[in-house]
């Protein structure tokens, strides 16, 4: 690409605002240096440039995505940004502007480092909502039904669907720790997304600590003395998701 | 007595049963009530023997009128007897599954007076959940064998999956050990349960709403190692099973010596773990790898290896067929390659489409070489270390490593203690040592 200063690009860490940094990347003809978010430290000599979130110009790269690529290659990009891969927004602007170079075949040339990085952040993606599936733990406070969950992905978006389809006749919140965000659903109405710095549940109901002691004794008499296998179990169930379960609540 | 107190008995009751997969049927959910099920099944948490806890398993009541001599609630057997009231049962999955904690229900019965009476119990809880509470959840029943047809349909009607256990693989043991139970008795519900299945099938072609018989399909489990079958009868039975009533899953179950009888294996006997371990990895072969139960143990080779998986001894034994090109080998074969599974030969299969492979393509594809080398080519080219003609030489090769550490952890083959590998040492302790060492001289 043509010369020219290397920017550090830095947005407000929204989906729009990434594909108003691929937008800007167009235009300057290079790729930037890095891209940041606008609440980190500044602390680099590169020049700088702040990326305005600009809803037109983000509706015309998205659209570009299948148009120009292929489906597929707009749906990875979409699940991609919520990976926790590493310098994600730079990995992705190099596998649009590949897209945009190859186009459909991109998605199949998993040899190439970029399309490498993002198949595999895809998958932990996926292997982790589908974790969040089976482990996640609903607490009865007073009406609805509430969990926490600590995920290193995004999987909130991915998970909600199949809650709200199951519980489709409770009210329950899910609140995202890791990126500070949560999700709403109630009886055969309201869904929603929300942002919120921290939220504690109301305090369990009586009847609630009654069915979290019967699950505990389930859980532990259910296991046959004579196969007690802790290996094969934390391969199945990874501690990291333990913390937030009932049946380990108070013994870790 | 407390609910607390039930559910830790007929849990326990229940928990040697292994047929708890929640899987085998599509069902979105339904506005209104609580549920959904996904075909592959979900498992919701891993017990501390590692193994998945997806259907709140436990008995309808433990107050068993038969007397199986295996069974830890047989009627001589002294222990606390209780039964579930539908409304506790009730209570208990609406409360566990709206908390995520389970994927459905799993409900199995000692018989309590006849089978007929068992039956409606359980009908009453199953017809409370469904109706009344609306569940649309996953509902796993046992089929009583004895029991009239016309409840066995009922209950088919509410559940997702059913099942009928074959307790043991041969007559002469059920008579031995469960003496109110025959192969006749529990073939019966087996085939009716099958011929609905077929039935509703034809009805569905005809009108959509119409309701769904048991639409999981069925399953059955035996219990290895406490009668002498060889594996060879076990698997020949498991094939028979699959192809006379279409079961989707036939479940093995090492035996857990729970009792003290004379017809039983001691007490202090490990649980045959790593020979139920090869009855499933036969059973994978039988299901997805097009074998025959006869070609993975013959007459000569009853029973299985206890130091290579059934797929490698086949290949072991039949040199013949190998080395295979990878390139032009038809995909029945490729499956047969010991290291090859089902994904890999189907990724073989599509990239040999666009290029010719060879063994880093190979490694591309995720396809992994470490028993696979000794029996494939590629492009006429071999990377076996070792030389092909003695299959005792291969077999030596990809042998289970790690099966001496097993050895140690009180594996059993055979209802018999392996003996563990011992490490050679010039400086282990001798017989004389061991003297010297009482008497204080060292």
């Amino acid at each position: 690409m043509a010369a020219g200063p290397a920017y550090i690009y830095r947005y407000d860490g929204s989906y729009p605002g990434f594909l108003c940094c691929v937008a800007e990347c167009f235009r300057d003809k290079r790729l930037p240096q890095g891209v940041q978010l606008l609440d980190e430290p500044q602390a680099t000599l590169f020049p700088i440039k702040e990326v305005e979130t600009r809803p037109g110009l983000a509706q015309r790269v998205e659209r570009s995505l299948p148009e120009r690529i292929s489906p597929l290659a707009h749906s990875m990009v979409r699940r991609g940004f919520l990976t926790c891969m590493e310098e994600k927004e730079l990995r992705l602007l190099r596998f649009i502007l590949l897209g945009y170079k190859h186009g459909a075949k991109v998605t199949n040339m998993s040899t190439h480092d970029d399309v490498h990085a993002l198949d595999a952040a895809l998958l932990y993606l996926k292997n982790e909502a589908h974790y969040h599936v089976e482990f996640l733990r609903f607490a009865e406070c007073g009406g609805f039904l509430a969990s926490t969950i600590t995920p290193n992905n995004l999987v909130l978006p991915l998970i909600a669907p199949h809650f709200c389809e199951r519980l489709n006749t409770e009210d329950f919140v899910i609140y995202e720790k890791t990126h500070q965000m949560g999700f709403v659903h109630q009886a055969g109405g309201r869904r929603e997304f929300f942002q919120a710095q921290g939220w504690d549940p109301p305090k369990p109901t009586e009847a609630e600590e009654r069915f979290r002691a019967l699950w505990k004794k389930f859980y532990d008499t259910v296991a046959v003395e004579g196969r007690v296998n802790p290996k094969l179990r934390r391969g199945n169930m990874p501690m990291r998701y333990w913390v937030n379960m009932t049946e380990f609540q108070g013994r870790l | 007595m407390d609910l607390f107190e039930k559910l830790e008995i007929l849990t326990d009751a229940a928990k040697y049963d292994v047929a708890c997969t929640s899987s085998g049927v599509d069902r979105p959910g339904a506005p209104g009530a609580l549920g959904s099920a996904v075909k592959a099944g979900i498992c919701h948490s891993f017990a501390a023997d590692g193994r998945c806890i997806s259907l709140l398993k436990v008995l309808m009541s433990n107050d068993c009128a038969y007397d199986c001599t295996y069974c830890v609630n047989r009627r001589s057997q002294e222990c606390r007897r209780t039964s579930f009231t539908p409304e506790e049962l009730c209570t208990l999955t609406m409360q566990f599954y709206r908390r995520n904690y389970i994927e459905g229900l799993f409900l199995s019965s000692a018989v309590v007076r006849n089978p007929d009476y068992t039956c409606e119990l359980m009908l009453q809880a199953l017809r409370m959940l469904r109706e009344r509470e609306r569940f649309w959840g996953y509902v796993h029943v046992k089929a009583i064998p004895g029991a009239s047809p016309r409840l066995t349909q009922q209950l088919g009607m509410l559940a997702d999956r059913m099942s009928v256990n074959i307790e043991l693989p041969s007559q002469k043991s059920l008579s031995l050990l469960a003496p109110q139970k025959s192969k006749e008795k529990i073939l019966t519900p087996m085939r009716q349960i099958r011929d609905g299945i077929a039935e509703n099938a034809k009805d569905i072609v005809k009108y959509k709403a119409a309701p769904r018989f048991v639409p999981a399909g069925q399953s059955t489990q035996m219990i290895i190692g406490a009668t002498p079958e060889p594996d060879r009868q076990v698997l020949m039975l498991a094939e028979g099973l699959y192809k006379k009533f279409s079961l989707k899953r036939v479940f093995f179950s090492a035996y857990m010596p729970v009792v003290s009888d004379r017809a039983l294996p001691a007490r202090d006997t490990p649980p045959p773990l790593l020979r139920e371990h090869r009855l499933y990895q036969a059973d994978w072969l039988l299901r997805f790898y097009g074998f025959q139960a006869g070609e993975i143990l013959d007459d000569a080779h009853p029973d299985f290896d206890p130091l290579l998986d059934p797929k490698c001894s086949w290949a072991v034994r039949h040199m013949e067929h190998f080395p295979v090109e990878v390139n032009r080998a038809p995909y029945e074969m490729l499956l047969r390659v010991p290291g090859i599974g089902v994904k890999s030969a189907r990724r073989i299969r599509s990239a040999r489409r666009q290029a010719t492979l060879d063994f880093d393509g190979l490694k591309k594809l995720g396809v992994v070489l470490k028993r696979a080398r000794y029996f494939i080519t590629c492009k006429g080219k071999s990377i076996s270390p070792l030389p092909m003609d003695d299959p005792a030489v291969i077999a030596g090769a990809i042998r289970e490593r790690g099966f001496a550490q097993m050895g140690k952890g009180g594996q059993s083959w055979q209802g018999r203690e392996l003996p563990a590998l011992e490490q050679l040492s010039l400086f282990a302790p001798s017989r004389e040592d061991g003297v010297k060492r009482l008497t204080g001289q060292i």
